[in-house]
């Protein structure tokens, strides 16, 4: 049976991978996911659970012993934020290069310098093309669900693939908030057995992972992985619906709200998506017609269903809780490309907010709503992009 | 060695032919080779042990030459090989002589 | 029962490294692979870092590996065999794997007394049951001989060529099997090619033992020491019989010295035939000599009052 529970962001996904009860998982401390593989420990520590933890002595290492895990043969996950992600670099291409469906919380933190704990989103921005997919989770609910959605997405024979599921440190994973828990055998069933697919293990048959290629397949094999990711829309689709079964909640590749009749609109991924919604209402009472279209899969990004979206509008205005210091904000750049291929032309603004953790209030989406609103009625001198709410 | 091409390629770089680098013929590195003299051989096995290669036939415990496929010519057989009363069982010879 | 070291049994034996592989024609570090895999009767699951080894035994559709192996990058070997090693332990529980097996690291010097260095500390700390073998070749040899912290003092390598004002590598190697043994692990031992027997049983002994082992084992390279193709085994011994490369071993911190040559021969007789040493002949270069020589008696020295002492370390 689901019920109903006030927790963490952090407890939801420490309790989602206890459902799931991966074979091995590491784990290296790093603010603010630390509690989240802390609570996890205990499960394992208090046998609720029978996963191998490895508690190793870096995030490179982290992810290095999860490559050598998934590619043994079974089920692997870790945890992160910034730095911890940033360190693990390397790694990431590696595990999607060899195809391991690993699966990790980014618990989104900002990156040095100058040092900062809080959130935002430069750790998994920079980490955009390494190969993994990215699924973006507004609230603990969002982040519970993605989660456990995540392996099916990863393991699926035509994906294997490492997926990331990106989640607002602090905001979310520290505050409490009302969420549902769904029951552990259905958790169980619906993620299901961990198909190995060329176990190291397998002692009969060997298998050499990691060989040197040079200018003779490379290219192809990141064509193959290319394509892999293409395939990511329609399983994420078909996880979702069956997701909804389990859990009565609809999931897409993005959320669009309010855009029925809408002019304008803002684009917004996790947690200022909530306070954001608020304040389209808000404008809507005044009869603006704004509404928001906030995106769940950024990795592959859905550029063609959001084109056709948004090419009717007058307006948008990205929001980016990271820069692309000296270009334009990540979200920006493909929502454009989304924008340019298919259809209308709506005037784009890039506002640039939160950074290292500064709040997202009422009022920075109100400037937002107000910037698209005058870009929408031809003003010209508004700047295409912009830092929200800078202290003067 | 023909390259595979994409529809040829599986998912990932994983190589589920253990050993087959023995389609790589390296023999063709070699500038010079090993001659077996088993008239001096007293059948150590030093020569099998010390091969980075894996270029020296030995079966039932007696040597039985090389293995030129893969001899990329090295001469650590012949230096190491203790001969019999001073007189080695394995000399090196320049291909080009041959 | 560990199989019989006999030459003549090993030889009836399988290598799970097969020809074909691309290693240098005349190299140590092949013959070092080679003699480890003879040794041990379990199956095997092999890490190898980037480096020499792992670049030409598994190239695009071509593996020479005939068991199960791994590369996942440069500085994590034990961190990615750490996790091999682990998902077996999980899997084993589940009662999804029941064979016995063997995990060996084969890696490079740069691999794990440099890059590495911090996973392989990490990896003996947490205690995973692998036998973690160094090649050591004394530099990066695969990019082409550069040097590292497991260079010799004085070696010329191409980023401490010997030149007029710094006569090649100004700083000792770093002490790796001590610092290793400081991990207070079952078993770490220094190893060298030439001596087979003491090389293959020190293997034995440590695949029996349950948990995390070191073997530092010695690996001539004829393109980065500047020496014969055909001289590895004897560079090897030369190493041996100066002290230069002791042969010993450290069970649970006691230390055995496994081979005492009968009369040392000085530094000299090992260093000559390499080029990376040629330098040393210059006359102005003479305190280059004395120095090593020193520093290879000190070494000696602690090693035997290590052994008197059963400590490792003095």
């Amino acid at each position: 049976m689901n019920v109903a529970v006030a927790v963490t962001g952090n407890d939801a996904m420490a309790h989602a991978l206890k459902q799931i009860n991966p074979d091995v998982c590491a784990a290296y401390p790093i603010t603010p996911q630390t509690d989240l593989m802390q609570r996890f420990s205990e499960f394992v520590s208090d046998g609720e659970i029978d996963t191998e933890l490895i508690l190793v002595e870096s995030e490179h290492s982290a992810m290095s012993a999860c490559i050598g895990a998934a590619a043994a043969g079974g089920r692997v996950a870790t945890a992160t934020s910034g730095p911890g992600l940033a360190l693990m670099w390397e790694m990431l291409y590696v595990a999607s290069g060899m195809r391991l469906p690993i699966v990790m919380p980014v618990v989104n933190r900002a990156l040095s310098a100058p040092l900062n704990i809080h959130c935002d989103h430069s750790d998994a921005m920079g980490a955009r093309d390494s190969g993994w997919i990215q699924l973006w989770s507004e609230n603990a609910q969002e982040a519970y669900d993605n989660l456990i959605q995540a392996f099916r997405i990863a393991e699926h024979p035509d994906i294997r693939l490492p997926v990331m599921v990106c989640m607002d440190g602090f905001i979310i994973s520290h505050s409490i908030c009302r969420m549902e828990y769904i029951a552990d055998d259905a958790v169980k069933n619906f993620v299901g057995w961990f198909k190995e697919k060329n176990a190291l293990l397998d002692i009969e048959n060997p298998v050499s992972y990691g060989p040197l290629i040079l200018t003779d397949q490379y290219h192809e094999y990141k064509k193959i992985q290319s394509d892999a990711m293409e395939r990511v829309f329609r399983v994420t689709t078909d996880v979702a619906a069956e997701f909804e079964k389990i859990s009565g909640r609809k999931y897409d590749l993005f959320e669009t709200y309010r855009m029925e009749d809408a002019e304008t609109s803002l684009i917004v991924l996790n947690s200022a998506a909530g306070t954001s919604k608020d304040v389209v209402d808000e404008a809507r009472d005044r009869g603006i017609k704004v509404g928001l279209l906030k995106p769940r899969l950024f990795r592959p990004f859905p550029h063609k269903q959001i084109g056709k979206i948004l090419q009717h509008l007058k307006a948008v205005c990205v929001l980016d809780r990271s820069d692309s210091f000296g270009a334009y904000g990540p979200l920006f750049t493909e929502i454009a490309a989304s924008l340019y291929n298919y259809g209308g032309k709506p005037r784009l603004l890039n506002r640039i907010y939160g950074l290292g953790g500064r709040d997202f209030l009422p009022k920075d989406a109100l400037l937002a709503i107000e910037a698209v609103v005058a870009a929408a009625e031809g003003k010209t001198d508004l700047a295409l992009k912009e830092y929200l709410s800078i202290r003067g | 060695m023909k390259s595979r091409g994409i529809k040829e390629l599986g998912a990932g770089p994983v190589i589920t032919f253990p050993g087959n680098s023995l389609s790589v013929k390296t023999g063709s590195w070699r500038s010079s080779r090993p001659v077996s003299l088993k008239e001096n051989c007293i059948d150590c096995l030093f020569c099998w042990l010390y091969c980075p290669d894996m270029a020296v036939n030995v079966a039932g415990g007696k040597m039985q030459g090389f293995n030129y496929d893969y001899c990329k010519g090295c001469g650590i057989c012949a230096l190491e090989c203790p001969g019999k009363k001073g007189r080695k069982a394995i000399a090196m010879q320049e291909e080009e002589k041959i | 029962m560990s199989v019989s070291l006999k030459l003549k049994d090993l030889s009836e034996k399988e290598v799970l490294l097969s020809s074909g592989h691309r290693m240098c024609a005349g190299c140590g570090a092949a013959i070092v692979v080679k003699m480890v895999l003879l040794a041990i009767d379990k199956p095997v699951v092999v890490c190898s870092p980037t480096g020499c080894l792992e670049v030409t035994t598994c190239i695009s559709d071509y593996t020479s590996w005939k068991t199960p192996w791994i590369h996942s990058a440069f500085e994590n070997a034990a961190a990615t065999m750490s996790g091999v090693e682990t998902m077996y332990r999980a899997l084993k529980k589940k009662g999804r794997i029941d064979k016995e097996i063997t995990f060996v690291v084969f890696a490079g010097d740069g691999g794990t007394y440099d890059i590495g260095f911090q996973s392989l500390s990490g990896a003996m700390e947490r205690g995973h049951d692998m036998l973690y073998v160094c090649y050591d070749n004394n530099a990066y040899m695969n990019t082409g001989i550069q040097r590292s912290s497991a260079t010799p003092f004085g070696a010329a390598t191409t980023t401490t060529p010997a030149g007029s004002a710094i006569p090649g590598k100004m700083q000792h190697r770093k002490n790796i099997a001590m610092i290793m043994a400081a991990h207070d692990i079952p078993y770490v031992a220094q190893a060298a090619p030439s001596h087979y027997k003491d090389l293959m049983r020190k293997i034995q002994k440590a695949a029996a033992v349950k948990g995390p082992k070191f073997l530092n084992i010695l690996s001539p390279c004829n393109r980065g020491w500047r020496s014969r193709i055909d001289d590895a085994i004897t560079l090897s011994r030369l190493a041996v019989e100066t002290c230069t490369w002791p042969l010993f071993e450290i069970e649970n911190g006691e230390t055995t010295i496994t081979y005492k040559p009968k009369k040392k021969k000085p530094v000299e007789d090992f260093l000559k035939p390499q080029g990376r040493f040629a330098h040393f002949n210059k006359p102005e270069n003479e305190w280059l000599l004395k120095k090593i020589q020193q520093k290879v008696d000190r070494e000696w020295d602690n090693l035997i009052r290590a052994e008197s002492a059963k400590g490792f370390y003095n």
